[in-house]
């Protein structure tokens, strides 16, 4: 189904786009469908949101765009097309793990922010010699020349002392700073896109808002787009232009960073919402959750995966019949029900 | 609208047994998908047996020596004569001299067949000295005639009998020394890993030290010092007791490791928050959450031993004759002479190869399953 | 750096004496002393003394001081005069028997280690990046065989089958023709038709363990997050295996050398005494045998010195290597 559509052309400030893109993982036990047709975009500059429980397949596109999959994954359909700042196109989703074309892109087109500082560099290398090995290699520098780059890109992400730090190992690091040397790594060849998985968690809090500032001042400064994994809302407010929420290798809405929050049009949204803690609100009240548990993913739930645990869902409807995506201007949801959202929305306005 | 949906989550009861399963069932499930090492674990259930049975599998008494059959190689075994479908049977040997360099040389004597017997009765024995018997698994009735199924060696004893008893003597020592070791590493890794501190940091350095010598040259050093004169069961005893002494130091190490990991884990915590005495802790919270790597390190060190002893016998400063072991066989092995005249006599470092790796492959399969987050 | 290696040079210090204690308790385990050996060499040699010449000597050698001061006599000599005692059985002072010897030992045993390297690391390496593959089979069964088969079996088959098939003769290190020939071209290419069997089951002996060992460790390391950093950089995957998880897989490698020494000391000691090898092995066996125990106690000694070196040498080694234990 994916491939009929790649004859069409990306639009004009398009970057990224994701059609149907479907990750398996055969195990003993059986498929695991941990990415189950994903389709979104990134257009240049704008900061794209995925918010998603462990397990609901984020990070697993990710890798399938970056072409890192583990090597037991098997990509069954859907097409990733990347138009970076250069203006050439790359069909990613082409791309074999190990080919010389997407090695092109990656570190240089894409660049990529992992969760645990502390263990994604090398703990061998000085962090000077993770960021010149990148920018000699795509840019062509000469050793001086990608020392002294590799300086002035500390110098960028605010790290204290570039110039002495050029020459730590990790381990002689905090964790804020680890994360700003990771960052330095990820942008040292200007890509167009930078992919952050979950980036903050690993951090605390202070540190983290640091950390977002920082990304968002990067953003304009070099104008790139990020697309930016993580399981908190709270972060994806602060940073992000539209986001996209995934539930069991699906994703159930997508929109405008204000939608999310004031109009949500699925009730896994709404329920994630509300079982954020706010200051002032509902006190002495029990935190709301989401009822049940997360299937396990060799017996995903039929219909609309989330059912189970959905207190709108209606028998007969949402337990056999996979919603179609729904689409309420900018705002998409795939939900049975979503029209009935948008209905009460005009009468009462967001109540959360 | 459908509140209903929000009651109890709908349980789904499939692999429900794997959630209810004991300790010991999953390690077992996860074991029996070694292959290699449940093929280990049986031939090595068989090798304890003929071990202990060595008197009844073996068809000759080890030592009778046989003036007119030395270095015989080995008979093979036929089923069919002439065409004819007799069972299983063995041809005689005849016996010659090369008229130019008067060696010996045997040949298969097509007339004379020799059915196999089972339980067939022989040479006496005096069964680990329980009973007296001379009823042995299999043998011919001749009375000239024998069934060498390894040959036999320069004094006409039959390498396959020799073969049996030496197993008894190599792994029994083996096992005996394993538990000397056991002991030493258990009790010393114990107290390393559970009181710390300086008394554990100068174990440590034993340990470390011992570990950097040589084992060969010490076990050497050591076992020349025993005088030859003495009771080869009591030279049998103190050469698994000086294997013991160097291959403890493995052992503690894993004990100490284990101690040291589990005593800083969470259930441990937990289980003393909850009030439980040390005891308790100790004995049904860190041990059954030790055993099996205990085990497996146990399995991993019983080859250790028995290349030990095989390489001291060998070398004559183990065991000696008349007491069979492997190693004490393989010196009958020790020049190119013997062993190109007669390769059988190697037999015994095969069947040290193959326990070796038996006890390798089990002792693998067993860690393997033994650590709950493997797989 | 050089503070590291003052302080680890320093804990080798109580570790060489002590080993040079065991040895000497080593050496006077033997029921009877120097002096009970000398009077059965002279009664076989048809001369006589007396119980109380005997003990005159005793007395005059100082054997009959506490085991501490004889302890003491014996290490003075050696570490200040160099003197390691009196061989009786070769009627000749210990120092003049086992340089020569050692020298050997040491080279082999040195020219083996850097042979189990050269297999063992690019096999380790292959066998993770291409886990379950034919080859990984294949170098897995050949890892478990190594670890199986005893040095001296190996000695013996290798040598069977170099004399049987092969119709070269071996044992010792050269023909007879060369044993005394002055150094030649010949006699180079006839000492390594001699080296290559000890070389190689000394190899397979260690390359076996070190396989398994570099497999475990880059398996390990394969699946560490700063890998997937490093493809995300869009390295080639030689350039990614080789510059990272092959340089941490290496630490544990290398601070196992220290342990890898005794165990080639062990295996040269065994296969040689097969192979009939002019190395320590067969002298030390035949001085065990003789109870000749300053020869054997002062072998034992100066093998385990090496392999504190060793140790040593391996751990400074690893703290060159490694940032993470230098600035520990």
């Amino acid at each position: 189904m994916g491939n009929s559509i790649m004859t069409n052309s990306m639009p004009e400030n398009r970057l990224l786009e994701l059609d149907n893109v479907q990750v398996q993982f055969p195990m003993r036990e059986g498929l695991v469908k941990a990415v189950n047709g994903v389709s979104y975009h990134v257009n240049k500059g704008e900061v794209l949101g995925i918010v998603g429980e462990s397990g609901s397949g984020k990070s697993i596109t990710a890798r399938a765009i970056m072409r890192l999959l583990p090597k037991n994954a098997k990509e069954t359909g859907g097409s990733i097309r990347l138009r970076p700042r250069t203006g050439e196109e790359f069909e990613l989703s082409a791309l074999d793990r190990n080919s010389r074309a997407v090695r092109k892109v990656r570190g240089n087109h894409i660049g990529m922010i992992f969760q645990e500082p502390m263990t994604a560099l090398s703990p061998v290398h000085t962090i000077g010699t993770q960021i010149m090995r990148t920018v000699q290699l795509h840019k062509g520098l000469s050793k001086a020349d990608a020392r002294a780059r590799a300086v002035e890109l500390l110098a960028k992400v605010q790290m204290p002392r570039p110039a002495q730090l050029v020459d730590a190992y990790p381990h002689q690091l905090s964790g804020g700073m680890r994360q700003r040397a990771m960052i330095a790594l990820a942008i040292s060849c200007d890509p167009s896109l930078l992919i952050a998985d979950e980036p903050t968690t690993a951090l605390d809090v202070t540190t983290e808002a640091q950390i977002i500032e920082l990304l968002k001042e990067l953003k304009s400064e070099l104008g790139m787009a990020i697309v930016f994994i993580t399981h908190n809302f709270g972060v994806v407010a602060d940073i992000a232009d539209r986001v996209s929420v995934m539930y069991l290798g699906r994703i159930v809405e997508t929109a405008d960073v204000d939608d999310i929050f004031y109009a949500p049009k699925h009730p896994y949204t709404q329920a994630l919402l509300r079982s954020i803690p706010r200051l002032g609100v509902d006190q002495g009240r029990r935190l709301p959750t989401i009822p049940g548990m997360v299937p396990d993913p060799f017996s995903v739930p039929n219909g609309c995966a989330f059912n189970p645990r959905c207190i709108h869902a209606v028998p007969g409807l949402c337990d056999t019949q996979v919603p179609p995506e729904l689409r309420f201007g900018s705002q998409m949801s795939r939900c049975h029900i979503a029209e009935q959202f948008a209905q009460t929305e005009q009468q009462e306005p967001a109540h959360v | 609208m459908t509140d209903s949906a929000l009651e109890a989550p709908k349980v789904r009861d499939h692999k429900e047994d794997l959630f209810t399963a004991k300790p010991w069932q999953l390690v077992w499930r996860r074991f029996s998908k070694h292959m290699l090492a449940v093929v280990s674990l049986w031939f090595l259930i068989l090798l304890a047996l003929t071990a202990i049975f060595a008197d009844q599998v073996a068809p000759y008494d080890p030592f009778k020596v046989q003036r007119l059959r030395t270095l015989a190689p080995p008979t093979g075994i036929h089923l069919f004569h002439e065409g004819q479908f007799v069972g299983p049977f063995v041809y005689g040997l005849s016996r010659e001299r090369d008229p130019n360099t008067a060696r010996v040389l045997y040949e298969a004597d097509p007339e004379t067949v020799l059915p196999i017997q089972f339980f067939y009765q022989s040479d006496d024995y005096n069964f680990l000295g329980l009973f007296k018997s001379n009823i042995h698994l299999f043998g011919v009735d001749d009375r000239r005639e024998q069934i060498n199924l390894l040959g036999t060696d320069d004094l006409g004893r039959d390498v396959f009998s020799r073969l049996m008893h030496g197993g008894r003597v190599t792994l029994s020592a083996g096992l005996v020394g394993v538990v000397f070791a056991f002991v030493l590493g258990l009790t010393l890794g114990s107290i390393s890993g559970y009181f710390g501190g300086w008394i554990d940091s100068s174990i440590q350095r034993l340990m470390e030290f011992i570990r950097s010598i040589p084992t060969i040259p010490l076990w050497m050093g050591l076992a020349a010092a025993l005088p030859i004169a003495w009771d080869p069961i009591f030279v049998y005893v103190l050469i698994t007791l000086i294997l013991a002494l160097i291959g403890w130091t493995h052992l503690a190490r894993v004990v100490r490791g284990q101690f040291m990991a589990i005593r800083n884990e969470d259930f441990v915590m937990a289980a003393r928050l909850a009030g439980a005495s040390e005891y308790r802790i100790i004995t049904k919270h860190m041990l059954p959450s030790m055993t099996s790597y205990i085990i497996a390190a146990l399995t991993l060190a019983v080859p250790e031993m028995i290349l030990g002893e095989t390489a001291l016998s060998f070398l004559g400063l183990g065991l000696r004759p008349p007491v069979v072991s492997w190693g004490v066989l393989l010196q009958d092995a020790q020049n190119l002479r013997s062993i190109s005249m007669a390769p059988w006599l190697l037999s015994p470092g095969l069947a040290v190869v193959l326990t070796v790796l038996a006890f390798n492959f089990l002792g693998d399969g067993l860690r393997d399953a033994a650590d709950p987050y493997g797989q | 750096m050089i503070a590291f290696i003052g302080r680890r040079a320093l804990l080798a210090i109580p570790t060489l004496i002590f080993i040079s204690f065991i040895s000497f308790v080593i050496i006077q385990l033997p029921p009877g002393d120097y002096v009970t050996s000398y009077a059965a060499q002279l009664r076989q040699q048809g001369d006589y003394i007396s119980i109380a010449q005997e003990a005159i000597m005793r007395q005059n050698l100082g054997l009959n001081d506490p085991i501490l001061v004889q302890y003491w006599r014996w290490i003075s000599n050696i570490v200040f005069r160099g003197d390691f005692g009196h061989s009786l059985e070769w009627n000749a002072p210990v120092g003049s028997l086992i340089w020569d010897r050692l020298a050997l030992t040491l080279a082999i045993s040195s020219l083996s280690l850097v042979f189990t390297w050269i297999i063992a690391i690019p096999v380790g390496v292959y066998s993770a990046t291409r886990q379950y593959s034919i080859l990984d089979h294949l170098f897995t069964v050949f890892g478990f065989l190594g670890k199986g088969v005893p040095d001296f079996l190996l000695a013996l088959i290798l040598m069977w089958i170099g004399f049987m098939y092969l119709h070269i003769d071996v044992g010792g290190l050269f023909s007879p023709q060369y044993q005394n020939a002055p150094w030649s071209w010949d006699k180079v290419v006839n000492l390594l038709s001699h080296l290559w069997i000890p070389l190689v089951v000394l190899a397979t002996g260690g390359a076996a363990g070190l396989i398994r060992v570099m497999r475990a460790n880059m398996l390990d390391e394969l699946g560490k997050p700063y890998v997937e950093t490093a493809y995300a950089q869009g390295l080639s995957e030689r350039q990614v295996v080789w510059n990272y998880p092959v340089r941490v897989a290496l630490n544990p490698f290398i601070s196992t050398v220290g342990w890898s020494l005794p165990a080639l000391f062990s295996g040269d000691v065994i296969t040689a005494v097969v192979l009939n090898l002019p190395t320590t092995g067969p002298l030390l066996l035949q001085a065990l045998k003789m109870q000749d125990m300053y020869l054997a106690g002062s072998f034992i000694l100066i093998l385990s010195v090496f392999t504190v070196i060793g140790t040593l040498v391996s751990d400074i080694l690893l703290a060159w290597f490694d940032p993470r234990i230098r600035y520990a």
